[in-house]
């Protein structure tokens, strides 16, 4: 008896086992495709409203949330249309996907990895022919060095070099003879060795035979400090910035 | 029984019947575990990475370089005396190698550039994790039971908290989480002990709410305990998520157990502001809006945040407190940062005015309270004991509490086996410190913290500063910790001193160490500027500025304050560095003047962030200099030139190296420059 018995027993429990198996995938089917709620619209097109092209910390939550729009082929808005935002590794959005509000946004916070670099994220959404439209966006994580670069660009260039004005603070750009270059400007800036730009900081702009409206900061700013702001102006660049060596070294 | 035993004692004779064969088994089997060791080694996952870099690195240009510097095997980084004993290096190989920063994918990447090197302190000292362990699960621990995780990179400024207890230039994150523990008042009712001994200490104290029935109404009281944001969206309470019943209590106990301060409530004054738009530009014109921040129709807040909000002040303060207080702050509080602004009838009745419109008609429209029974006071002071309500405000007949929260000297340290999370939580420490500053209640029924509103990067801010707290930073060796200034008690002396408490100086202007960061530091300002031009600003605060939208205001000063202040600085505030009449103030001949003014418009062009001509000068980064020559010393001028730092260290005006003579002669332009209508200004 008591052999007969045990195999039933076990028989039972595989039974059960594989039930609760079976159970626990379906489960998990359906949870998947439950993930994002069903959408009530369909659009044709998606715009990035705010929040590319921030600046922020690796690992850290960038100042504005990234908000996209949904529109359809006249442009208008489109409510409930479902977006999932993706990115690299490393990159986490609150929330990854959802349904647009009624002005046809939808706004996500992006936590940027813990490595420094250019992060392109995407929005998608699905048109109501299932063809998938995505707009790509660009930000920027800083590394210790570069958020040092980004401080001192803060204290001692961005008055002349930012020609944006807040009520807190009011750029002297307008006001300088001969106009300096924003740091983003890739095209002027990239064209400059990382020597050039040390030695018009150190010894100021007649050192490369520019304006002597830029000043010297070798004897007020470290060797450190100033690497550390040409690291920033070169992670900032746009058109990024391409090290020389770089396409040798790709090869 | 016996069948079963049959092909057993089968397989022991084919086995070891021959005891040839037996001795051939045994030496196979040996020979099988003599193997699993090496073989262990050989497949070990350190190995496979370094493969993996050897073979990254084939394919670049500076392979040769790369290849020299690998080191095989297991490398390590030891420290006995700060406990570190760190093998990341023998994965992430390529931490020093300048020219890896372009690499994609760890563990291959170069560390950047920070002002430590990893041979100095190791890997695990700011990035937490199991530094002995040779497997990335390990040491990285995925696995959610282990103590030390690998801290999220969004935390890393902690790492530097724990040897630097002051601020750091590179930290702001570190930084903005330690003002806001002592400005949010943390500290008040948790202790943070600093490893020097001392204590985390509060920046901000809260008003006392001993006279509070002066100032304010029952009502008002009742509806600011039940939300404080509702009344002022930047205010620092916190919301103690009170029962009606309850805070009814309390405010009848407040009201109750308040006493009244001679002469902090004023009758009516008899004057009636005889323009509407007087008290806008009165409270432009006092800079009120340097400290208060009010909010706007588009419901931004404009302002400092030095003072409290004041968009709904007209809903809160009884207008003869309001009275007395723009009369004499003193009078109610007399530690408050806030100016005696010496105003005259029809300035504080014009001010008064203009701040009891600022309210919102339907904000105390739903508060309702019968009169206070005994019972309910009872009730209250209970209620206010048990919410340690005098850990932050000083309440008459109540002490502040000591221990009355969990200590927080070793919070970022803390074994997560003694933590109770939330469910659906991930089980790290950092999530356990931010979800706790986020939503305090949620843990256990019957917790006290309060409930604040702070934005996510504030509570990131707060959880790297509180991950600094931990077992390292309390046993750090004291010759690697860099610890914080002393906190600065100075006090000038005298009536001199009387006067600057009661101007509340050093709210926006520090003073040997003490005070605030809004206006210039006047540690030196005897050596720095004419007396002549002193009085001058003290009577008329004009701006040397004119980006600025914050200006020193007008005290109304009557002229022995001035002069007595005046004494005082000139005379106090020298700096030791030079003497202020090493220089000549006049007396300079003309080539020198021109040779300056030469030096000043070509060679240095100090015209692109100062204006000396207002024809042809627009730069303002920098002061105003076309009045310079009256206002500064001439010996300040020849030495700020020099080295403007050594002078005011931080100060964004570059160094710039110039010889003696081309200072004395750049000195001699600027002194020159007496200002507008003076003689020297014409030329």
């Amino acid at each position: 008896m008591m052999t007969k018995q045990t195999p039933l027993a076990v028989n039972v429990l595989c039974l059960f086992v594989c039930g609760l198996m079976l159970a626990a995938s379906g489960c998990a089917r359906q949870s998947a495709s439950a993930a994002g709620p069903t959408p009530s619209g369909f659009g044709s097109t998606i715009v990035e409203s705010s929040g590319g092209k921030q600046i922020g910390a690796a690992g850290s939550i960038l100042p504005q949330p990234l908000v996209v729009q949904v529109n359809d082929d006249q442009g208008n808005a489109v409510a409930g249309a479902a977006v999932t935002f993706s990115g690299p590794s490393g990159v986490t959005f609150d929330p990854p996907s959802g349904l647009t509000d009624s002005s046809g946004q939808l706004s996500t916070n992006v936590i940027l990895g813990g490595m420094a670099g250019r992060y392109q994220l995407v929005a998608s959404t699905m048109t109501k022919a299932q063809k998938k439209v995505e707009i790509k966006s660009e930000e920027i994580a800083l590394d210790y060095q570069r958020r040092l670069g980004q401080l001192l660009d803060d204290k001692y260039c961005s008055r002349c070099h930012n020609p944006e004005s807040t009520p807190e603070r009011v750029s002297n750009f307008d006001n300088l003879e001969v106009k300096p270059h924003a740091f983003s400007e890739g095209d002027t800036l990239n064209k400059m060795s990382d020597a050039d730009l040390l030695s018009i900081i150190s010894h100021g702009g007649p050192a490369l035979n520019k304006s002597p409206l830029m000043p010297p900061y070798g004897y007020t700013l470290s060797k450190t400090e100033m690497q550390a702001l040409i690291a920033y102006i070169r992670m900032i660049s746009d058109p990024p910035y391409q090290a020389p060596g770089m396409v040798y070294a790709q090869k | 029984m016996q069948s079963s035993n049959q092909p057993r004692s089968s397989l022991r004779t084919k086995l070891f019947g021959d005891p040839l064969r037996a001795f051939a088994v045994v030496s196979a089997v040996l020979l099988v575990l003599l193997a699993i060791a090496p073989a262990k080694n050989h497949f070990s996952e350190w190995r496979h990475y370094q493969k993996g870099y050897l073979r990254m690195i084939r394919s670049r240009g500076e392979a040769v370089t790369l290849q020299r510097h690998f080191q095989p095997g297991i490398q390590q980084i030891w420290h006995p005396d700060i406990g570190v004993t760190d093998r990341c290096t023998s994965c992430h190989v390529g931490l020093k190698e300048t020219s890896l920063t372009d690499v994609k994918f760890q563990p291959y990447r170069k560390h950047p550039v920070i002002p430590h090197t990893t041979e100095q302190y190791g890997c695990v000292m700011c990035h937490r994790g199991q530094g002995a362990a040779t497997t990335v699960e390990e040491a990285h621990s995925s696995t959610l039971a282990w103590e030390q995780p690998i801290l999220p990179a969004l935390y890393i400024e902690s790492g530097c908290g724990q040897c630097h207890r002051a601020n750091l230039e590179g930290t702001p994150q570190l930084n903005q989480g330690r003002a806001l523990l002592a400005r949010y008042g943390c500290v008040q009712c948790h202790t943070i002990k600093l490893p020097d001994g001392g204590m985390m200490q509060a920046t901000q104290d809260a008003p006392s709410l001993s006279h509070i029935a002066d100032k304010t109404t029952r009502e008002w009281i009742f509806a600011w305990l039940k939300d404080p944001q509702s009344y002022a969206a930047s205010a620092t309470m916190p919301n103690f998520k009170l029962k009606d019943d309850d805070i009814r209590d309390i405010s009848a106990f407040l009201t109750a157990n308040s006493t009244p301060v001679a002469g902090d409530t004023l009758p009516p004054i008899n004057q009636k502001a005889a323009d509407p738009t007087a008290g806008a530009s009165l409270y432009g014109e006092s800079f009120c809006a340097s400290c208060h921040a009010v909010q706007n129709a588009a419901g931004n807040l404009v302002g400092g945040n030095v003072g409290p909000e004041l968009t709904r002040i007209g809903n809160k303060a009884k207008p003869e407190w309001v009275r007395a207080w723009i009369r004499n702050p003193r009078t109610y509080d007399p530690g408050t940062q806030m100016p005696h602004y010496r105003f005259n009838d029809q300035q504080v009745a014009t001010m008064e005015g203009f701040l009891l419109a600022k309210s919102d008609s339907d904000f105390l429209a739903n508060v309702h309270l019968d009169p206070a029974t005994p019972e309910q006071i009872a009730h209250g002071k209970s209620l206010v004991m048990e919410y340690g309500c005098s850990s932050c405000h000083e309440i008459a007949g109540i002490k502040k509490p000591e221990n009355f929260a969990p200590e927080l000297t070793r919070i970022g340290g803390k074994s997560i086996s003694q933590l109770i999370f939330l469910p659906g939580m991930s089980h790290t420490l950092p999530d356990y410190i931010a979800g706790k500053i986020r939503q305090p209640r949620a843990f256990a029924p019957g917790l006290k913290m309060p409930q604040y509103s702070f934005t996510p990067t504030q509570i990131d801010a707060l959880t790297t500063a509180l991950l600094a707290q931990n077992d390292r930073a309390q046993s750090m060796p004291p010759t690697l910790t860099v610890p914080a200034p002393p906190r600065s008690h100075y006090r000038p002396a005298g009536k001199a001193g009387q006067i600057m408490s009661d101007l509340a100086c050093f709210s926006c202007h520090a003073i040997n160490g003490r005070g605030g960061d809004m206006a210039p530091d006047l540690t030196w300002e005897g050596s720095s500027v004419q007396r002549k031009w002193l009085e001058d600003f003290f009577r008329n605060p004009g701006t040397l500025r004119p980006a600025l939208i914050r200006r020193m205001p007008k005290f109304n000063l009557t002229s022995e304050e001035i002069s007595t202040l005046s004494d005082y600085i000139m005379t106090v505030y020298q700096t030791p560095e030079f003497d202020r009449d090493s220089m000549p103030e006049s007396g300079y001949s003309a080539t020198q003047i021109e040779e300056g003014k030469q030096l000043y418009y070509s060679k240095y062009a100090c015209q692109s962030c100062h204006i000396v001509d207002v024809k042809s000068d627009k730069g303002y980064i920098g002061p105003t200099l076309t009045g310079v020559g009256s206002r500064l010393t001439a010996s300040w001028i020849y030495h700020w030139l020099k080295n403007p730092q050594a002078l005011r260290p931080g100060t964004v005006e570059p160094n710039r190296n110039m010889s003696d003579d081309e200072a004395k002669s750049l000195t001699a332009f600027l002194v020159a420059q007496k200002g507008p209508g003076t003689k020297e200004a014409k030329k």
